[in-house]
């Protein structure tokens, strides 16, 4: 079976503290080597909390980063180098500030005709042609064409980067917190919006979101990241309803629902681990339940448990 | 564009610096086509003939030269110079700054070390030792006065270009298969232009008086070619004797830097974005109020207690109703949600109480505010200010924009403290780790003298709340302070918030646009929309039977964990603008039970109990609100 998308460990290291020459003082990792695959026509979610390199692995996938280590295959094809206009015909990203992502001084029409003029050679019938194709597909009028992006609500600009993104054709998209800049109305919009433009054009979408209920509701399988790991990876329905990492749970219960009281499942304060001096064992271990000593020795290996696949020696529920 | 010159028109010192602008360069445009005598014919005979005389209006200098003629074509030629030399080192010192800026790292540090060393030398300096490595000339010159302006340019556009190069847009053009070359000419010139602009405009005439400068020292323009500094320097010898064979070029060259600069500084006001935005106008200290008609008495309910609070926005003769109306009210120890969606005026409400909407353009235009009964609308700005923090005090979104960066937390403390009571500085070390304790801060003896930078950002928030709490204020005004957070982190913040409250009996008012938020913590919430409440009442009601169909469609389009994967129920359109808010109801136009009379006229906040809806044909029953 071919993979819409298929990483093998991939990783990013940051220098820190760089100097005009020679080696730079540290380095940090933001994404620690990791492997994921997404199915065609599938979507992932990715959840995790402000610092954990979801947008970091996101700028890798669509080659705006380059990886320091590993592989990336799309839909069966290894792209090794970091060339965006390679990646982009196969993958594409929607922002997550709407308003940021659309240049200020150019015509939504220039903008659109981008991808349209550098990936695909296109002339201007054609391209005219195509646009309002796309423009029809996201509930846009035609008449926004020769508008600014400053005229938009961030709802509309929003539709306007999915369209952009749609114009390169490629059949996988990065949703880089695509709806959390826009009100919780608008949200449900976009989102549905999202889901129809899936079923009707065959799509593979990586969602990357903080917020897990909306994961949750888009997601085929979810996969949690923790310090640049991946911990706990598996079907959406079963990921926060039976979390079998102890940072699933801490995240599940975390979140705030109606009809449930009100408690801080951790009681001290929570501090990421230091990133230019990471823990040996467990990135987790320090804020950990069920650390043991071997935690903070080794760190644990993605296996499975059921249908997830979990890193921690000793999961929820398992005892 | 027209919107820029009328911007610039509204400045009279650029527009008449830009009226005497035009008339000296049209003048020197025109200057071969008119009557002069030729400004290079010697006549010894005639030397030094005073101004006015026959045929020499300005009269002669040393040479016997007609001084008028020699001005109006040295005019001409120091502006061309110095025109010249601005657009050659705008030209390079933006294409430098761009390249730097846009690739970054190690070409930027070499160029931009490169441009450091040519600015560590005095600029005359270094003009005049390119001049002595190129030969005296004019040309040269041109490249000199060019040469030692370029690092100004690349610096400063530079800094703007590393700002653009890491929005979001250049990473879609990256993506959207444009070349480096391609993104810097279609993405980031354009939005360069105008700070090129701003920049040219305001150095034109510095160069102008550099170029003068050289020629004056008669390493610029040659004899007998005649320039605004080459004429000065010529009339040195005999500026005691003849002294208006050097007035005449200085007076011109006056003129025309100074209006330059008059008219670069208003292009400059002009094109500014954050001039514009209005950053140079200064809020007042509280809100304006204006209010027409009566005051509602006070009708004792509540610690703090809103009375049909009405705040605009006066921008122009636009007119935006923010708030419309609100009445509300808080005991001491509840817990009031306000759930809203940008726009619905749940933030101006918040900031009305103490009068901290910034005017202009805000104005509170009705209703009242009172406080144990006392009316705060309109109170004398002493009174607020004693007020704020020590009986409502306010929790913001983003701790990291409303903590002072280059101050300690415990200074900020202590300085919040001291607004309102006198207390020395080991007192106010305790009370300030005592604070922090009271938030949960973890080793507070150490963290007191944290700057903000190295706390996390859950971390800054407890210094934000811990700040509220200072003065021991009755009420609190929290304005979305999770949604900047994590969940784990958001999870601490609530239960922290909660205990408090409990704990010292606390009035909080707590704005948030998320029901789940609302559920844990509230005891009533009110929902807004176009600026008005439409529902209010007590949680759990709310939640389970909500009647205005605004709610709950809201509800509804909001995922909850724990519900699967699935389609939402979205709302179509967008909430009104509130400077066009519709008549009668104005959820009206997006809602699937409207009829006729929604739209005809004003609804009133009816209902039954302490459940208020505002709304002609509200939900009964919670199946229906379901369905």
């Amino acid at each position: 079976m071919t993979y819409a998308l298929k990483l093998t460990d991939l990783s990013k290291t940051f220098p820190v503290g760089r100097r005009l020459f020679g080696k730079p003082k540290a380095s940090v990792k933001a994404v620690q080597p990791l492997s994921l695959t997404v199915a065609k026509g599938e979507t992932l979610g990715i959840v995790g909390e402000s610092g954990c390199g979801k947008s970091t692995l996101a700028r890798m996938l669509v080659g705006l980063l380059e990886p320091t280590t590993g592989e990336i295959e799309i839909d069966g094809e290894a792209l090794d180098n970091a060339d965006p206009a390679a990646f982009g015909k196969r993958i594409q990203y929607v922002f997550q500030d709407p308003i940021s992502s659309l240049n200020p001084r150019r015509t939504i029409r220039q903008i659109m005709e981008s991808p349209l003029i550098h990936l695909h050679g296109m002339d201007k019938a054609a391209r005219d042609k195509r646009i309002k194709e796309i423009f029809d597909s996201v509930n846009l009028r035609h008449e926004f064409l020769d508008r600014y992006p400053h005229e938009f609500s961030g709802g509309q600009a929003q539709r306007i980067g999915i369209a952009r993104a749609l114009a390169a054709e490629a059949k996988t998209l990065i949703l880089d917190e695509p709806v959390s800049a826009l009100d919780v109305s608008v949200q449900a919009q976009v989102l549905n919006l999202l889901a129809d433009l899936k079923t009707e054009l065959d799509l593979t979408y990586l969602f990357i979101s903080h917020d897990l209920a909306v994961v949750e509701a888009v997601s085929d399988r979810i996969a949690v990241l923790y310090f640049g790991s991946v911990v706990e990876v598996g079907p959406a329905e079963e990921v926060f309803a039976n979390p079998r990492h102890p940072y699933t749970r801490l995240l599940a219960e975390s979140a705030p629902v109606v009809g449930r009281a009100l408690s801080a499942p951790e009681a001290k304060e929570s501090e990421l681990p230091d990133p230019l001096n990471p823990p040996s064992g467990c990135a987790f271990a320090a804020r950990c339940p069920n650390a043991q000593a071997k935690c903070r020795e080794m760190a644990p290996e993605l296996t499975d448990h059921g249908a997830a696949q979990v890193a921690c020696f000793f999961p929820v529920g398992a005892d | 564009m027209s919107a820029f010159l009328k911007l610039l028109a509204r400045n009279r010192l650029a527009l008449a610096g830009g009226v005497v602008l035009s008339v000296v360069v049209l003048l020197a445009i025109i200057t071969p086509l008119l009557p002069l005598a030729d400004p290079n014919v010697t006549n010894t005979a005639a030397r030094f003939t005073k101004p006015f005389s026959e045929g020499a209006l300005l009269g002669t200098d040393h040479l016997g030269r007609d001084l008028l003629s020699r001005l109006m074509w040295g005019t001409r030629l120091s502006l061309a110079v110095g025109f010249a030399a601005a657009v050659v080192a705008a030209t390079l010192g933006a294409a430098i700054g761009i390249i730097a800026g846009y690739y970054g790292g190690r070409t930027d540090n070499l160029i931009m070390r490169g441009v450091d060393l040519l600015m560590a030398f005095p600029y005359i300096l270094l003009a005049l030792a390119i001049v002595a490595a190129l030969g005296p000339g004019l040309f040269n010159a041109l490249i000199a006065v060019a040469a030692v302006n370029v690092p100004f340019f690349a610096r400063n556009i530079r800094g703007i270009t590393v700002g653009i190069a890491h929005k979001e847009f250049v990473d879609a053009a990256k993506l959207a298969g444009l070349t480096h070359r391609q993104i810097i000419l279609k993405e980031i010139l354009p939005n360069v232009v105008p700070v090129i602009v701003i920049a040219m405009s305001t150095t034109i005439g510095w160069m102008i008086l550099e170029t003068a400068g050289l020629s004056f020292l008669g390493l610029g323009s040659q004899p007998p070619q005649a320039d605004l500094g080459s004429m000065l320097g010529e009339a040195r010898s005999a500026m005691i004797a003849n002294p208006h064979t050097s007035v005449v070029p200085g007076v011109m060259i006056l003129i025309i830097v100074m209006s330059i600069n008059l008219l670069g500084d208003g292009v400059r006001d002009a094109l500014d974005p954050r001039l514009k935005s209005g950053a140079l106008s200064r809020p007042m200290a509280a809100t304006r109020v204006e209010r027409s008609g009566d005051i509602p008495e006070t009708e004792g309910k509540g610690l703090l207690e809103l009375q049909n609070l009405q705040t605009q926005f006066h921008v122009g003769n636009r007119i935006y109703k923010a708030v419309g109306g609100v009445s509300l009210n808080v005991e001491k120890g509840e817990c009031l949600g306000i759930i809203g969606e940008s726009g619905s005026g749940k933030s101006v409400t918040a900031l009305s109480v103490m009068g901290l909407v910034a005017s202009p353009p805000g104005v509170i235009t009705g209703g009242a505010v009172r406080y144990e009964g006392e009316d705060l609308v309109g109170a004398p700005y002493g009174r607020l200010r004693d007020m704020r923090g020590r009986n409502v005090a306010y929790i913001f979104q983003d701790p990291l924009a409303t903590l002072h960066p280059l101050y300690r937390v415990g200074d900020q403390l202590i300085e919040a403290i001291r607004a309102h009571r006198p207390i020395s500085e080991a007192e106010g070390r305790t009370k300030a780790i005592e604070l922090l304790k009271s938030v949960r801060i973890p080793n507070p003896e150490k963290r007191v003298s944290d700057y903000p930078h190295e706390m996390s950002g859950g971390m800054r928030q407890r210094v934000g709340i811990a700040m509220a709490l200072a003065n021991d204020p009755d009420v609190i005004i929290a304005d979305e302070p999770t949604t900047a957070l994590d969940v784990t982190v958001q999870a601490q913040i609530l239960s922290l918030l909660d205990e408090l409250r409990r704990s010292r009996g606390l009035a909080i008012v707590f704005i948030t646009h998320d029901f789940g938020v609302v559920a844990q913590l509230c005891d009533r919430v009110a929902v807004m929309y176009g600026g008005r409440i439409v529902e209010e009442g007590p949680t759990t009601d709310i939640l389970d039977r909500p009647a205005h169909p605004y709610t709950a469609r809201l509800m509804a389009c909001v995922p909850e964990l724990g519900g699967g994967k699935r389609r939402l129920e979205a709302i179509p359109g967008l909430p009104p603008a509130v400077d066009r808010l519709p008549q009668g109801c104005a959820f009206a136009a997006r809602c699937d039970r409207v009829q006729e009379s929604c739209q005809a006229a004003d609804v009133p906040l009816g209902g039954e109990g302490l459940h208020a809806v505002r709304c002609l044909f509200p939900f009964t029953s919670p199946q229906e609100a379901a369905e």
